[in-house]
């Protein structure tokens, strides 16, 4: 499995390809952003209908992931869903497919901007969570130390011999960790965007997925 | 035969002018269901698609719209509006002329459609919006006659296929519309009449007399034109000399960044300070504006532009054409020709500047087929589905409708004449649920079938939606460019998104002829300073690069077959003749591949003579066939004549590389993947409605709410590949930016008669294309590696270690 392995708050994490976050001492594989359900939503307010398939593209997706990684704690950080009603609208299959990447494993799903309110599935519904030396949650906060969290989207672009290449990354400094976005359906906020230079403190760092994740200054 | 009535016979009459014959055919005609004239620039062509409409006007008795006018550009619906406002004003007819574009006042429009005037001066675009509100049985109630202008150039374009599709409509509100369609010299009239007419009514052609042969040749130049690349900039001074000796030049160039570097240093030679301008799309609307009206007015001597100036506005007093690079194409060639002289019977004046020592084998080629007649085009192939899905989206937007009665409705167009009912209801079960093997949409389907059969909105909002969506104009995405003040700077015009994110501040550009600085990015607005002190890196404006056309490729390679060449430049036929004698020259039944080692690398130049978008792909498939083969390829280049490839093994036997099936195999695979076909997906599904362009205020609340259009091909193309989008995708790209019809075409003449020359060093011919910009690494590994390397650089750059990667 690609990952690039790095040090935060004294723990060994590995910034896997696909996006996910994964910390081999607690087994842990963190995904933030997944977006469940936005063609449904996009659909119900009368636009157009997606290729509905984006929910069964990122299941599909994360249990890569874990049967890669064999986690056995999964944190899903926020905006797991488009909207409540998104939640609510995930087929028989998806349900699931969802049941059964849960099964064996403790589930936590962090509480996002889109998704607020409990869903009916299996897991743990939290605001934030605290593991070991780790908090995990969905916005940055100014002040925190030691944090995971979301919500951003990220992504990065490094210019090299005469061409851009634009990808999601994972942007890391001293206090934080912030992760791309997982779901198929989502888009991404560069790096050097104001929001994004102001949350991230100097020195920060982007690593930017792909077949092989690699880091770089974060471009500002 | 109803006459000429008298009041306008008089008006003609005290003008001194007599009536074309054309003119004349075209009012005896007046009664038609659909007539076609063609006729050059400056032949009275608005004056004979207006007269029968001035005629019936003229007893004042019509009530309503009476002719609407359709142009492709809103800047022509304006110039027709005041041409037509004299002769009326003159002739005494008290009737209302207005124009409607995106640009009209939202409270003209409103009053437009409540008390239409009786001639409307419209584009596709705002026609198609029209047809889409419930009020347009009222709108056009007394609607008698339709004019399109400049119809070649709509008949090229989805804008014209749109159009065709609401002119269906039109007539199933007025089933006596008459058309008249008005047109340059083209190849097939037959064609544009079929296109014209409602299926399957007849179309009359009238031909207008041509006039007499322009008077057409190449620059001579003290100096000789370069090796390769496309700014002319040797021909600088020979320019402004012409410009000098001429009332008014226009300078047409094929690309806005090739129109902005000449004009750059046009200026910067421009020591007399003669009045010059700079017009293309990407400039601000303002700009554009002030340019024409200093044109208009005569004040200036030359204008730098590009294709936005090839349609027929009155630019009144231009005495020279002057064609900078090679004209790709004869009858674009022929029909800018025609801005010169706008004067009927007067003989249009124009020079072709070659850009580099080929183009000047392609100009004289292009010369030698204007003297001829001998016009080229493609045969389009029938009207594509995405504009079809639009429309089904704009007839439901308007009401309520029967499938089969618009089925008939839409087959009437004929573009769309060869539609069956299979691709039609495929096309509205797209519209009404997305038309996906897995059915998701049951209850938010965007189209409902009501209990008596009929289809309508499920979400009547949506019809906001569908207006807003309206056109097939593609502006892939721009960010405008305003000068940094305090509050708001000038507007300047637009740059691609691309080119914007790759500004670092403190990079420069060139736009509108100034260079500029990049300060930096607010609220989607690229803010730049003026600066003048340093050379500008230049904008990649999106601007279509033309591949040269099948028949202007053969009489090329007609002319390469000459033993010797009098009527090219010494320098030119000299360089053929070494190309004869080191290696060989290309013929036209047979394919030359040269090989030789050239900077430590082995290099393959092949001269298919298939145009610029097919050697590109041609460049594609066959570094895929020699990757599979084990040759390593690393690179490629394309131009319209030839592509190079380089790589690190020598290619000894070229017969396995070009076997059809195993090509068309790798196109298929290699398509899937491809950026042309993600850039073709985007421009389909924006047009189908599948992806909106604009949303009510979307755009403001950030960039991470929007996901590229990338996301949903890709996700089709693993989860549902046959989807009706993927094929239109696939259509298009074929015959559009891939072009492997004309590979197909190459490699079936060619048969057999393949020529490998080992050569020891790089030959005449193949040198020009080391020199081409538009070089193509081979992608795969190389880009993992690329990145690898670089973050290694920038890690140790920044004094950071580089930890372990897992």
């Amino acid at each position: 499995m690609n990952g690039y392995e790095f040090s935060f708050s004294g723990q060994r994490l590995s910034a896997l390809a696909s996006g996910a976050l994964f910390w081999p001492d607690q087994r842990l594989l963190c995904v933030s952003d997944l977006h469940l359900g936005k063609s449904e939503r996009t659909a119900r307010r009368g636009g157009p209908a997606l290729p509905p398939y984006e929910n069964r593209d990122t299941l599909n997706r994360l249990a890569d992931d874990l049967d890669h990684t064999k986690a056995h704690t999964v944190i899903c950080l926020g905006d797991s869903f488009d909207d409540l009603g998104a939640a609510e609208s995930l087929t028989e299959a998806e349900r699931l497919q969802v049941s059964t990447l849960q099964a064996g494993r403790r589930w936590i799903w962090i509480e996002g901007n889109h998704d607020p309110g409990p869903v009916e599935l299996g897991g743990t519904h939290l605001a934030a969570w605290t593991c070991d030396a780790l908090t995990f949650r969905h916005i940055a906060l100014p002040q925190a130390r030691s944090e995971i969290s979301g919500h951003y989207h990220p992504k990065a672009t490094l210019r090299t011999s005469g061409r851009s290449i634009t990808r999601p990354a994972f942007l890391v400094d001293r206090s934080r960790v912030i992760l791309p976005a997982y779901g198929t359906y989502t888009g991404g906020l560069r790096s050097s965007d104001q929001v994004l230079k102001g949350v991230m403190g100097p020195g920060a760092m982007a690593i930017l997925t792909g077949r092989h994740p690699c880091c770089i200054p974060m471009p500002r | 035969m109803p006459q000429i009535p008298a009041q306008i016979r008089n008006w003609f009459a005290a003008k001194g002018w007599s009536v074309h014959p054309h003119q004349q055919e075209l009012f005896d005609r007046a009664g038609d269901a659909a007539t076609l004239l063609i006729a050059p620039t400056g032949g009275g062509k608005t004056m004979a698609g207006f007269l029968p409409t001035l005629a019936e006007l003229a007893d004042g008795s019509h009530v309503g719209l009476h002719t609407l006018y359709v142009s492709p550009l809103k800047a022509l619906a304006a110039d027709i509006k005041r041409n037509l406002r004299a002769p009326a004003d003159e002739i005494g007819l008290a009737i209302r002329i207005e124009d409607r574009t995106g640009d009209t006042p939202a409270t003209q429009k409103k009053r437009q459609r409540a008390d239409p005037p009786h001639i409307l001066l419209t584009t596709p675009e705002s026609l198609a919006l029209l047809t889409s509100y419930e009020d347009a049985p009222r709108m056009f109630a007394g609607l008698q006659r339709v004019v399109v202008d400049e119809i070649h150039a709509l008949a090229e374009s989805k804008r014209g296929d749109q159009l065709m599709l609401a002119l269906a409509r039109l007539q199933n509100l007025r089933p006596s519309l008459r058309r008249v369609g008005l047109s340059a010299t083209v190849e097939d009239p037959a064609a544009i009449a079929g296109f014209l007419a409602r299926h399957p009514d007849p179309c009359e052609i009238v031909l207008a007399d041509p006039g007499p042969d322009p008077d057409i040749s190449m620059l001579e130049t003290e100096e000789m034109p370069p090796w390769s690349g496309g700014g002319a900039a040797y021909a600088i001074p020979a320019v402004l000399e012409q410009v000098r000796r001429h009332r008014t030049t226009l300078i047409f160039h094929n690309t806005r960044a090739q129109a902005e570097i000449f004009f750059h240093n046009l200026w910067l030679a421009n020591d007399d300070g003669l009045p010059i301008g700079i017009h293309h799309g990407s400039l601000d609307r303002q700009q554009r504006e002030r340019v024409e009206a200093a044109m208009v007015r005569g004040e200036l001597r030359a204008i730098v532009c590009t294709g936005s100036l090839d349609l027929g506005i009155d630019w009144g007093d231009v005495d020279l054409v002057i064609q900078i690079g090679a004209p790709k194409n004869v009858k674009r060639l022929v029909q800018r020709i025609g801005r010169a002289n706008h004067r009927y019977n007067a003989p249009s004046k124009a020079l072709l500047v070659p850009a580099n020592r080929f183009e000047v084998v392609e100009c004289v080629a292009a010369l030698e087929a204007v003297r001829a007649h001998d016009l080229d085009g493609e045969p389009r192939g029938p009207g594509p589905r995405d504009v079809l899905c639009q429309h089904i989206l704009i007839a439901a937007a308007a009401g309520p409708f029967d499938a089969g009665a618009l089925f008939n409705e839409m087959t009437s167009a004929g573009p769309f004449a060869a539609l069956t009912r299979a691709e039609f209801d495929a096309c509205l079960e797209f519209c009404a649920t997305g038309g996906y093997a897995l059915r998701a949409y049951d209850r938010w389907q965007r189209l409902q079938r009501r209990p008596d059969g009929t289809w309508q909105l499920r979400d009547p909002r949506a019809a906001q939606r569908i207006r807003m969506n309206i056109g097939t104009i593609q502006d892939t995405d721009t960010l405008k460019v305003r000068l940094r003040r305090n509050r708001g700077g000038k507007p300047l015009g637009e740059i691609e998104e691309g080119f914007a994110a790759s500004l670092t501040p403190g990079d420069t550009f060139l736009i509108g002829g100034q260079i500029v600085r990049y300060e930096g990015l607010r609220e989607m607005v690229v803010e730049v300073t003026r600066r003048a002190d340093k050379k500008p890196k230049i904008a990649t404006f999106m601007g279509t690069k033309f591949a040269t056309s099948t028949q202007l490729s053969d009489r090329i390679l007609d002319m390469l077959a000459q033993p010797d060449w009098p009527q090219l430049p010494r320098h030119t036929a000299g360089w053929l003749a070494l190309q004869r004698d080191v290696s060989r020259l290309p013929e036209r039944g047979r394919l030359l591949i040269e090989s030789f080692r050239h900077d430590g690398r082995e290099h393959v130049c092949v001269y298919g003579f298939a145009g610029r978008n097919a050697q590109q792909t041609l460049g594609l498939l066959l570094t895929k066939r020699m990757e599979e083969l084990d040759l390593a390829p690393l690179g490629f280049v394309a131009t319209d004549y030839a592509t190079l490839i380089w790589g690190l093994d020598a290619v000894t036997d070229p017969r396995p590389l070009f076997r059809i099936e195993a090509l068309r195999q790798g196109l298929e695979t290699w398509l899937a993947g491809n950026a042309v076909m993600k850039r073709t997906f985007r421009a389909s599904a924006t047009i189908a409605g599948l992806i909106e362009r604009n949303t009510a205020g979307q755009r403001k609340t950030g960039r991470q709410a929007t996901f590229s259009s990338d996301i949903l091909y890709d996700t089709l193309l693993r989860y549902d590949p046959d989807h009706l989008l993927m094929q239109i995708t696939r259509e298009e790209a074929m015959r559009g930016l891939v072009d492997f019809g004309r590979i197909e075409a190459m490699i079936e003449r060619v048969g057999g008669r393949i020529d490998l020359v080992r050569l020891d060093r790089v030959s005449p011919l193949a040198a020009p294309l080391f020199l081409e910009v538009g070089k193509v690494p081979v992608q795969g590994a190389a880009e993992e590696r690329l990145l690898a390397a670089e973050s290694e650089r920038l890690l140790r750059e920044a004094g950071l270690v580089q930890a372990e990667a897992g």
